[in-house]
């Protein structure tokens, strides 16, 4: 076969998977998207207007603007992650993934047309948050170059990580769990409603080894330009990890961990 | 060339189950070839290696010369599968299940849906391509899986008990496809729980036992075995003891039914004369058992006998 003709073949494989996956997503969308869409609303009435009016500025901005950055972005983290956990679990749990891997897709295929489809969502969901944030308050953005790259960044990175979560579940509370324990928690202690520098000195050196802060505040900076860590280590720490993880997917699925016997 | 080669193939379980102890095997392009083999024996296990679902730990497995550990896309490519289990997405429509399908073998949305049509019509789903799978009954699931497993237009197709469950009439439409697809040149490699159906398909056989191969041969060659067969006469009038027909062992399993063993070298037509002559009227005749079958236990039972 003709290199080419090898890269159309790739190409269809992966539009497959990927239109696979958006279809579901979609066909779902008031598990899928909606969900996240209220929440944050919510948070955005509460936090915001109603609590964010008392406690006025932080780092120099108004409370609402200091947590729209932290939001969005937790609905583009909890949304790449619960799109590729719950849809190649699912695959694993029903047998379909058979289909796929007895077919010639290589494994970066399947990860990349998985990974697709979380990030899809995740920004899917991003958008439709920013859009609820604009009914509050006047965004502006101070750069789109570093909001569009932590966007899309961090929606990888998390769907990778929902990609590995979904080859070591063996049930589906091992798919929730993470999510819970981990991923929320460190979510909320990641910077979303605060700036570490509230934090006693202790707690600011504990929170640094949340990568979640990383992710936020440089998301932040890309709105408001205000940021409470260096931006460099922020795209550093992410693409550290987005290439860790892929290659870490990578292997389970070259030596068939979860998939095969 | 050969469709499938496989040598000195060993799996060992995690849980230090052997299921494969040393497996080889040859399955000639074109063939229509049977793998039989008691409730594991290893069956599953080695189509699970040759197509990529389960690791082998040792040996070598090719595909029209390919290598599964140097090309395993090349091998894919030439396979198509249809599993025991049920494995396609339960709330996808059929259309959707058989397209994707040719997707992931790199086949255009639009080559996809006129294969889907032709495979679909030729299996009599097409006029439920909309429903969802989960809303199928097992034989219409049984048949859409073979319309996926052959819409990238398989070299090989691999058949795990194609027809368990499935009902006679459906079983015979499937038969006659798959002949119809081995005609044209696809190699077929069937198992089954039903000897019949091997049987009547398959012209070369292996059987596999605890995990190693213990006959491989033609069909023909391997039911030349059998030195004798067995006939049930229904007689139309009852009798009270079974005739005594010198050279034949005979016995009545019920006043009207006459079981008849004869020698397969001999002719049955002096069977006939000789119950004509003692004023017994047959009026039909049939096979008491499937001769694979009998072969089958046969075999077996002589392994298992042998390590007692």
């Amino acid at each position: 076969m003709s290199v080419g003709a090898r890269w159309r073949r790739y190409g269809i494989i992966f539009d497959t998977i990927l239109k696979k996956e958006v279809l579901r997503f979609m066909r779902i969308w008031i598990q899928t998207l909606l969900p996240s869409v209220i929440t944050t609303s919510l948070y955005f009435v509460i936090f915001g207007r109603l609590i964010g009016e008392r406690i006025g500025v932080m780092e120099g901005v108004a409370y609402l603007d200091f947590i729209v950055p932290g939001l969005v972005l937790m609905a583009v983290i909890t949304n790449s992650y619960a799109n590729v956990v719950a849809s190649f679990y699912s695959s694993k749990f029903s047998r379909y993934i058979e289909e796929l891997l007895v077919s010639p897709a290589p494994n970066w295929i399947i990860l990349a047309g998985y990974i697709g489809g979380g990030v899809l969502r995740g920004l899917t969901v991003g958008i439709a948050v920013t859009l609820v944030a604009m009914v509050f308050t006047d965004l502006t953005l101070h750069s789109y170059a570093v909001s569009a790259a932590i966007f899309v960044l961090t929606a990888i990175l998390f769907a990778l990580a929902g990609f590995i979560n979904a080859v070591y579940a063996n049930s589906f509370d091992d798919i929730s769990i993470v999510p819970t324990f981990i991923l929320t928690p460190l979510t909320y202690l990641g910077g979303v409603f605060y700036s570490i520098h509230l934090l006693p000195e202790f707690w600011q050196q504990v929170s640094l080894f949340n990568p979640i802060l990383y992710m936020v505040n440089a998301f932040r900076y890309g709105f408001l330009g205000v940021s409470d860590i260096p931006l460099q280590t922020a795209f550093l720490l992410i693409g550290g990890c987005i290439v860790l993880l892929t290659a870490f997917s990578l292997f389970l699925l070259r030596r068939g961990v979860g998939l095969k016997h | 060339m050969s469709a499938l080669v496989v040598r000195q193939v060993h799996k060992l379980y995690q849980s230090r189950f052997e299921a494969l102890k040393g497996v080889d095997l040859t399955v000639a392009e074109g063939d229509f070839f049977a793998l039989l083999g008691p409730n594991g024996a290893g069956k599953s296990t080695l189509i699970g290696i040759v197509t990529s679902l389960v690791n082998k730990t040792s040996g070598s497995v090719t595909v029209f010369g390919h290598d599964l550990d140097r090309e395993p896309e090349a091998v894919r490519a030439t396979l198509g599968v249809v599993p025991q289990e049920f494995n396609f997405n339960l709330f996808l429509p059929i259309i959707e299940v058989i397209i994707n399908q040719a997707g992931y073998f790199g086949i255009s949305r639009r080559v996809a849906r006129q294969r889907a049509e032709f495979y679909l019509r030729k299996l009599e789903l097409w006029d439920r391509r909309h429903t969802e799978t989960r809303r199928l009954s097992g034989g219409l699931k049984r048949r859409l899986m073979i319309a996926r497993a052959l819409v990238h237009r398989p070299q090989l197709l691999i058949l795990d008990e194609p027809t368990a469950g499935v009902d006679i009439e459906i079983r015979r439409s499937m038969w006659h496809y798959l002949c119809e697809l081995n005609q044209e040149g696809t190699t077929i490699i069937l198992t089954t729980h039903y000897l019949d159906e091997a049987e009547s398909l398959c012209r070369n056989i292996a059987i596999i036992d605890q995990g190693q191969i213990i006959r491989q041969s033609t069909m023909r060659a391997l039911l030349d075995q059998l030195h004798t067969e067995t006939f049930v006469l229904n007689l139309r009038h009852p009798l009270a003891l079974a005739p005594d027909i010198p050279g034949l062992r005979l016995r009545l399993s019920d006043p009207s039914t006459l079981e008849v063993e004869v020698d397969r070298q001999r002719n049955i037509n002096g069977l006939f004369a000789s119950l004509a002559v003692r004023g017994i009227e047959v009026m039909s005749m049939r096979n008491k058992q499937n001769r694979l079958e009998q072969l089958f236990l046969n075999l077996v039972e002589k392994r298992q006998d042998a390590e007692q």
